[in-house]
């Protein structure tokens, strides 16, 4: 399964969004983009949908507060009842209080990590992953905008005189 | 694009006010607390409750312009316009105060020169030891001093501003960047030393470190709903059209952000207290849990909850649907738990909610909320000539 990709390099993000705008808005689909850092407004304009981190985030928050709050459960309460300066021990709500700051910070910890990790392996950049990445510079003071020949109706010739017209530095064709 | 209240708007202040003052009236006919103390505390309350979201507005003026905040500036206008009460809830609450110094009123235990003095019946050692600070003249000398910086610092941030839109210019926007610096850092000190002068000696033997900052949350967040539902108010009457989804998403993160910050400080304040189990401090929370147990605990949960769960997604904080109805019942919940900082203090638990006390609430709100149109109306609704005004225009988020 050969496939034809185009790599438009910019040096600036405006222009290198600009771009993106004009092709997108001759019906050409941009595949990805690369760039050292986030190109503000560019998701809508290359068809990104909003990033559902936050309800992976909401679901690792609440998992926390249950995991915290069990757990404090089982510890102070059930397994082995503990007494905090004459507090009454035994039950759950009397103590509860004194679980709050314990089951926030929990429930922060496991948001946190948990968007974290997600976010860098929905990236496929977890340590020890191989770099996705076609361009070294991007990671540097380039902005790049991949086209595919198999996800475009125009051919790449096409592509390459609009994003030409727009700007760009330095085109390079690979096969992929 | 100059704006003039409508005479509806006027009309409803009016009328508002009206029944604040037929309120105060019967508020102190009805009170058979000692000394009519609810009365006094009632006004102290107000006044001081809508003179710190002025305090607060100008707070978060100063913070805009300190941070080179550019988000808020077109319609900073409104941060402005929140500002004007800031003197008249000054007279109100050096009204009560000077009642008390004079002797009408009985607040401040400590004013009374009795428990100072060691050969009387009623002299109190843990009192008589605050002497240094808890004394009428330095007292005095405090109050003029917080209500005279505070005042200046919000005219000058007014004046430079109005100055701003007819000469143009850099100048004005570094000159008040100065002042805010200045500013915040009095403000830090003023405000915590003025909630401890006027409200935390109502309770002369009890103390609390977090005290003031659990009140600030609730200046903040009493403005920020504010200045959300005036804006929210200028747009559905087709003005503010440069105001955009963005700027109104962030306002709904600040009163999601503040609403949040009040619950962690009440909480922290609380827990401490709580845990500690010390007499000489439960017994603050003891009076409003044993008087006051549904009114402390619905306050304080629904000031978390609500903005918790409605506001936390971006739709939400979006939609005018979930934002607004927030935004006024934080507010009056906000207002409620101020309530239950002053009245149970001053009338050791002898005084409970009524009537009157909302009468006058709402008279004070209609004061404010003409004072606060008549100060919008005296500007354009949108700043000229700031530097971060192009930059604002264009906030997307």
């Amino acid at each position: 399964m050969s496939d034809k990709i185009l790599y438009a390099v910019f040096g600036d993000d405006e222009v290198a969004l600009n771009a993106a705008k004009k092709v997108t808005s001759e019906g050409v689909h941009v595949s990805d983009v690369f760039s050292p850092f986030p190109i503000h407004g560019i998701d809508p304009v290359i068809g990104l949908k909003r990033t559902r981190i936050a309800i992976a985030a909401f679901i690792y928050g609440t998992l926390g507060t249950i995991l915290a709050l069990s757990g404090m459960y089982y510890f102070m309460i059930y397994d082995w009842p503990q007494d905090f300066g004459g507090k009454p021990n035994f039950t759950f709500v009397d103590n509860v209080t004194s679980f709050v700051p314990i089951t926030f910070e929990f429930s922060v910890l496991l948001a946190a990590h948990g968007m974290a990790v997600t976010f860098l392996f929905r990236n496929w950049t977890l340590p020890f992953m191989k770099a996705h990445n076609p361009i070294p510079e991007s990671t540097d003071d380039k902005f790049v905008l991949e086209f595919r020949a198999s996800e475009n109706e125009k051919s790449l010739e096409e592509i390459k005189a609009m994003v030409e017209a727009g700007g760009v530095e330095r085109i390079i064709e690979k096969e992929a | 694009m100059e704006y003039t209240p409508s005479g509806k708007l006027k009309m409803s202040t009016y009328i508002m006010i009206l029944v604040g003052i037929v309120a105060l009236a019967l508020g102190f006919v009805n009170d058979h607390t000692e000394h009519h103390n609810a009365f006094w505390a009632n006004l102290l309350l107000n006044g001081f409750f809508f003179m710190t979201i002025s305090l607060a507005a100008t707070f978060f003026i100063a913070v805009q312009y300190a941070a080179e905040a550019a988000w808020a500036v077109v319609f900073k206008r409104i941060f402005e316009a929140l500002m004007a009460f800031l003197p008249y809830g000054g007279i109100i609450v050096t009204i009560v105060l000077a009642m008390n110094s004079a002797g009408v009123a009985h607040m401040y235990h400590w004013m009374d020169p009795e428990v100072m003095d060691p050969n009387s019946e009623h002299y109190d050692a843990l009192i008589a030891m605050k002497k240094p600070y808890l004394n009428q003249v330095f007292f005095w000398i405090r109050t003029v001093i917080y209500l005279a910086g505070w005042i200046y610092f919000a005219r000058y941030f007014r004046k430079k501003s109005l100055e701003e839109d007819q000469i143009g210019g850099e100048s004005f926007f570094w000159q008040n960047r100065t002042m805010s610096a200045i500013f915040l850092v009095f403000f830090g000190f003023s405000e915590m030393f003025a909630v401890w002068d006027w409200v935390m000696s109502i309770d002369v033997h009890w103390h609390s470190n977090l005290y003031h900052w659990y009140l600030f949350a609730t200046m903040w967040l009493a403005f920020i709903a504010l200045s959300l539902l005036i804006t929210y108010y200028l747009k559905g009457k087709g003005h503010l059209k440069e105001v955009n989804d963005s700027h109104l998403h962030d306002l709904g993160k600040w009163l999601f952000a503040v609403g949040l910050l009040w619950a962690y400080f009440f909480y922290a304040q609380f827990l401490l207290i709580w845990y500690a189990d010390m007499p000489e401090e439960t017994v603050y929370f003891k009076l409003r849990i044993k008087e006051y147990g549904g009114l402390f605990f619905g306050t304080a949960l629904f000031n978390f909850f609500v903005p918790f769960w409605v506001l936390m997604s971006r739709d939400a904080k979006r939609n005018p649907v979930f934002v607004v109805p927030v935004a006024i019942l934080l507010f009056i919940s906000h207002f409620l738990t101020y309530w239950l900082v002053f009245l149970p203090s001053a009338t050791g638990g002898h005084d409970h909610l009524s009537f009157t006390d909302i009468g006058v609430f709402i008279g004070f709100l209609g004061a404010f909320l003409l004072v606060t149109f008549n100060a919008l109306a005296k500007a354009p609704l949108v700043v000229k000539n700031h530097p971060y005004l192009e930059e604002s225009k264009h906030l997307h988020i």
